[in-house]
């Protein structure tokens, strides 16, 4: 349960921590398993991916001579007859909001060791996380019908469709794999293998519950893509 | 029981090893995130719904999603818990994004400019 240190003990916080951690022999990522610290690394890569693509997005949307396609109209959804703007992408939003905060719980239940509640939220989190990809595909399919493509749209600019399908395809992409490990992850722990600290299917590495904390980082990070993009491609 | 025997079992370790992975915080916290994040996203709909333009408009947007981000970065992924070897070495290196997004802006403008003139 607790990560002991090969080393001296960790050094005071604040900047002759920082100095000494970096200093240190072996690790400089003290009181964080090894797991998590890699997690980290492997989102900070993943955070240079997302803002290459936005940053494309922006450079093309800078340079486009027609006018860029007006978000709100082209995400609205007709309730009762009534134009309402982006209302399916602010459900969206809420749903991964949502399964955020189910995540932070299962994290939370997980330390404490309450093996259903965990597997329950775990469960929870990765249903919303399924309705939020299921409105993302009928979203694109309601897309591809009107006849956009990553080529041409009905509006305006052409690198509208391309900007769209790479960066909702690949934020999407991200949701998927963490609903599969999601359930992965939900299936070991209601059969305890985290508790009795089984190893794993593809790893020798003893089941802990800092797996959950690990895979909710992963999760986490899915939703703060989400308001990147919701902020940069929709509202903007 | 088995509740105060964990915990009786996780002080003692606290005391035997100074150096703990296990992190423990009040479900209020992250209620309250929760609720915040909804609240913001509500308001950041609003200035699309409502229309604001300009200036108002980018600025609210760019205020609520750092708010947003800062939030699920600080709570949800105990960054504010973590040593601050591991902040920097996370937090900062995206900064440089910003340099990469300065940098692009002038190009697309450059682009902008040389397309409309040819």
């Amino acid at each position: 349960m607790a990560y002991v240190a090969p080393t001296r003990p960790a050094a005071s916080q604040g900047l002759k921590g920082l100095v000494s951690d970096w200093s240190s022999d072996q690790r400089a990522f003290k009181n964080v398993p090894w797991g998590k610290a890699m997690m980290w690394i492997f989102l900070l890569s993943d955070t240079f991916i997302f803002a290459c693509f936005l940053v494309s997005y922006m450079t093309v949307r800078i340079s486009a001579t027609t006018p860029w396609p007006d978000a709100s109209i082209v995400f609205g959804l007709d309730v009762a007859g009534k134009p309402v703007p982006l209302l399916l992408i602010a459900i969206m939003t809420f749903v991964l909001i949502s399964s955020s905060g189910t995540m932070a719980l299962a994290v939370k239940n997980g330390y404490e060791k309450n093996r259903k509640t965990t597997a329950i939220l775990l469960v929870l989190t990765a249903i919303l996380g399924a309705t939020f990809v299921g409105m993302q595909a009928f979203e694109w399919t309601k897309l591809i019908l009107e006849g956009v493509r990553p080529w041409t749209n009905p509006w305006g600019a052409e690198q509208f469709g391309a900007s769209f399908f790479l960066i909702t395809g690949f934020h999407g992409t991200h949701v998927s794999i963490g609903v599969i490990f999601l359930i992965i992850m939900a299936v070991k722990v209601l059969r305890g293998a985290l508790d009795d600290q089984r190893p794993g299917f593809l790893t020798g590495r003893k089941g802990r519950y800092e797996m959950v904390e690990t895979l909710g980082l992963y999760w986490h990070f899915v939703d703060l893509v989400w308001v990147f993009i919701f902020a940069f491609f929709y509202l903007w | 029981m088995a509740h105060s025997a964990v915990a009786h079992s996780a002080v003692a370790q606290s005391k035997a090893v100074p150096q703990q992975a296990v992190q423990h915080h009040a479900i209020g916290v992250y209620l309250w995130v929760w609720a915040l994040l909804f609240v913001l996203s509500i308001f950041s709909y609003m200035v699309d719904y409502l229309g604001f333009e300009g200036l108002l408009r980018w600025g609210l947007i760019t205020f609520f999603m750092l708010f947003k981000a800062g939030l699920i970065v600080a709570v949800f992924m105990h960054m504010a818990w973590e040593r601050l070897a591991i902040m920097c070495a996370i937090l900062l290196p995206p900064g440089l994004l910003v340099f990469l997004m300065g940098l692009m802006a002038i190009e697309g403008n450059t682009t902008f400019l040389s397309r409309l003139g040819f």
